[in-house]
């Protein structure tokens, strides 16, 4: 789960972790409210929205009055901003972080994420802060170093320091650093999170260290113990059938085609995902209905397949092992009779309880097309929608 | 012969009389699993169907000699269970729960290291031995008996290779799913390593997905040491860059993770890999002809 910079920055700041004074604004006489409270000689306006490269996009301006403050408020709120994360369409602005400008003397990278090699989290840092991570790893690898963290004793302050020489942090504010780093991991521990990226951290003219950016991701297997974290989901950020399939605990992705697919197991529907495109078929979606699901869960799937307009034809392919086939025919049947079905509609059908499953479907009286194999369903869904 | 479990391997189920616990525990026992007993804290003393329940492992694990375990407990609860199947000393631990914090892996991981005990999953099918033991969720019937070594990241893609197989008249040693969550018990290369050991395990299907390097790691130990052939398939070939992949996992793999570089990988190491998940079974076959061990592999009619 992705939540806004202000609302990342709030949890680092309720763990001592250093960031500029800062408001949220909704409105442009918010944002020029927040500027009179924080009282700086210079205010930053940011954009709100789920991705990155918001600056380069007009998202981000300096004011150095009152003025400014509404001028650029009213400028960018409800701007579509296009960034090279948001995809053609943009995401529309509704909120404004409104925060105290700095004395920038020197930007940094600092970054923790889970590294699958060694089922650990690690800390990276760089001192090429400000540019993309990725394009700093490609470029000049040399220039990201990374300590592997114990998860029995959690970060040290040695590993902490060792980081803070690598990258070139001034004598004076090694101690300063240190700080934020431990303080960082701590975020990263106790609030379940997969990604916590400070890019940039920098250093200051009046000598503090602090995150003028903050992304935070959480882990969604973990949101059931961070109720505090998911009060902070934006649904304005999110597609409306992914909100819809969410509720359901359906994993489900919008995509560009026309094939809507409804598919047990993640790498099961990936794969259906390949062999659409593999007989030159688009899919609509992804969606992995996910183990033991219920009749309704199989339903809603459908009706949320079946919200898609663009959709022409449905291909769904089960290979059931904790998923039972005949749960799924239930919901499948279930499903036609309350939405109705005008379009083409491919079912594969194997394993758990898949006599039962098939037999439902034939007795059904519905327009069904049974297929045989995967690679039979793809290509009967594909031709059945050209 | 087969890698992990066999006719002799005795299990416990942590989790037995929850529904899904119980469902695959019944469909264990009737595909010849020999299920010794259950654990669920405060039914200590009690049966179910026959199958005594004990309140802890390591009592069942006395009370009945079980050197694996299976674990359908929820996500809250399941490290801890991995955590005390590890501490009862059992040979091998399958996690079939889905949903596990990752932060809580890492614990269970830091907590199993210099202990014996092997961890499979989480998130994962199970283990099979074909006509011998099942130990998860895969439908038992699609196995066959052989030679032909089965280990994916997938559950359901792994039934989809193995019906493939079994379709063709060939059988499998075992089929292990090391599962999808990014910090997991078992990796490809340990599985390989053991299918490489075992003699009688004349090839290995390996299905990947994108994500991660394990792919990659995997092709390289190939590469060096896999004396048998390999085929391979990679789910996600079309999946949206973004969407699936963390941000920052790939700069720590410097850049890798996407099905194109792991499809590359495995192709430099001699692996055959499938065009679509389709000619997974296919793509197998035609690596067994080129070793001229295809007859060895042939198990049944068709």
């Amino acid at each position: 789960m992705n939540i806004h910079e202000y609302q990342g920055k709030e949890i680092l700041r309720s763990y001592g972790v250093a960031v500029p004074n800062g408001k949220v604004a909704f409105s442009v006489e918010e944002a020029v409210e927040a500027a009179e409270q924080l009282n700086s000689n210079v205010s930053v306006v940011k954009a709100q929205i789920h991705a990155g490269g918001r600056g380069k996009a007009g998202g981000v301006k300096v004011a150095k009055t009152k003025d400014e403050v509404r001028t650029y408020a009213d400028e960018i709120l409800g701007k579509t901003l296009v960034t090279h994360q948001t995809g053609p369409e943009g995401k529309e602005v509704k909120r404004l972080l409104i925060e105290e400008g700095c004395d920038i003397k020197q930007e940094y990278y600092i970054g923790l994420v889970v590294d699958r090699a060694t089922s650990s989290v690690v800390m990276m840092a760089s001192e090429e802060g400000g540019t993309e991570i990725e394009e700093v790893a490609e470029k000049t690898p040399e220039k990201i170093f990374q300590e592997v963290i114990d998860p029995i004793v959690g970060l040290m302050p040695y590993q902490a320091r060792r980081l803070a020489f690598n990258i070139n942090i001034p004598n004076d504010l090694i101690k300063e650093s240190v700080k934020f780093m431990l303080g960082l991991y701590q975020v990263f521990i106790e609030k379940d999170c997969s990604i916590a990226e400070i890019n940039p951290l920098v250093t200051t003219g009046d000598g503090r260290v602090m995150a003028l950016d903050a992304k935070l991701n959480f882990d969604s297997n973990a949101l059931y113990r961070q109720k505090e974290v998911y009060e902070y989901r934006d649904l304005d950020e999110e597609d409306e059938k992914e909100i819809e399939a969410s509720k359901y605990d359906l994993s489900y992705i919008s995509l560009d085609g026309n094939i809507g697919c409804m598919v047990n197991g993640a790498g099961l529907a990936m794969a259906t995902m390949d062999i659409i495109k593999y007989y030159d078929g688009e899919p609509a979606n992804f969606l992995d209905v996910g183990g033991g699901a219920s009749a309704e869960k199989v339903t809603e799937a459908f009706k949320i397949i079946l919200s898609d307009t663009n959709v022409q034809g449905i291909y769904v392919n089960i290979f059931g092992g904790i998923m039972k086939c005949d749960v799924i025919a239930d919901g499948i049947i279930a499903a036609t009779k309350e939405a109705g079905l005008k379009i083409p509609l491919v079912v594969r059908l194997e394993g758990t309880n898949v006599e039962r499953g098939k037999q439902m479907l034939e007795q059904s009286g519905l327009n069904i097309t049974a297929a045989d194999s995967m690679a039979d369903g793809a290509e009967k869904i594909v031709s059945q929608v050209k | 012969m087969s890698i992990l479990i066999d006719k002799n391997t005795k299990v416990i189920v942590q989790g037995i009389t929850g529904s899904t616990g119980w469902f695959h525990t019944e469909q264990s026992r009737a595909y010849g699993t020999n299920i010794v007993g259950g654990v669920t804290p405060g039914k200590g003393g009690t049966d179910i169907e026959g199958i005594p329940v004990f309140d802890t492992v390591s009592e069942a694990v006395e009370k009945t000699g079980a050197n694996a375990s299976v674990i359908y407990v929820p996500p809250a609860f399941a490290a801890d269970a991995i955590m005390e199947a590890t501490d009862a000393g059992v040979d091998i631990v399958i996690t079939i729960t889905e949903g596990i914090p990752v932060v809580d892996m890492i614990k269970v991981k830091r907590f199993m290291e210099g202990k014996t005990t092997r961890l499979i999953g989480p998130n994962c099918p199970g283990v099979i031995t074909p006509e011998e033991c099942k130990i998860g969720i895969m439908p038992g019937y699609i196995h066959k008996r052989g030679h032909v070594g089965v280990v994916s990241r997938s559950g359901t893609l792994t039934y989809e290779a193995v019906g493939q197989l079994s379709n063709e008249g060939i059988g499998q040693s075992t089929a292990v799913g090391i599962g999808g969550d990014p910090v997991n018990g078992t990796s490809f290369i340990d599985v390989l390593k053991l299918f490489n050991d075992d003699p009688d395990t004349h090839a290995v299907m390996m299905i990947g997905e994108i994500g991660g390097t394990a792919e990659e790691e995997a092709a390289e130990w190939i590469k060096e040491n896999m004396t048998k052939p390999v085929a391979g398939f990679i789910g996600g070939q079309t999946a949206p860059p973004g969407k699936r992949m963390g941000h920052a996992g790939a700069i720590i793999s410097g850049g890798k993770g996407t099905a194109k570089e792991k499809i590359s990988s495995l192709e430099a190491a001699g692996v055959k890999v499938a065009d679509t998940p389709a000619v997974m079974g296919e793509t197998l076959i035609s690596a067994l002809k080129e070793k001229g061990i295809y007859d060895k592999c042939v198990t049944h009619e068709v």
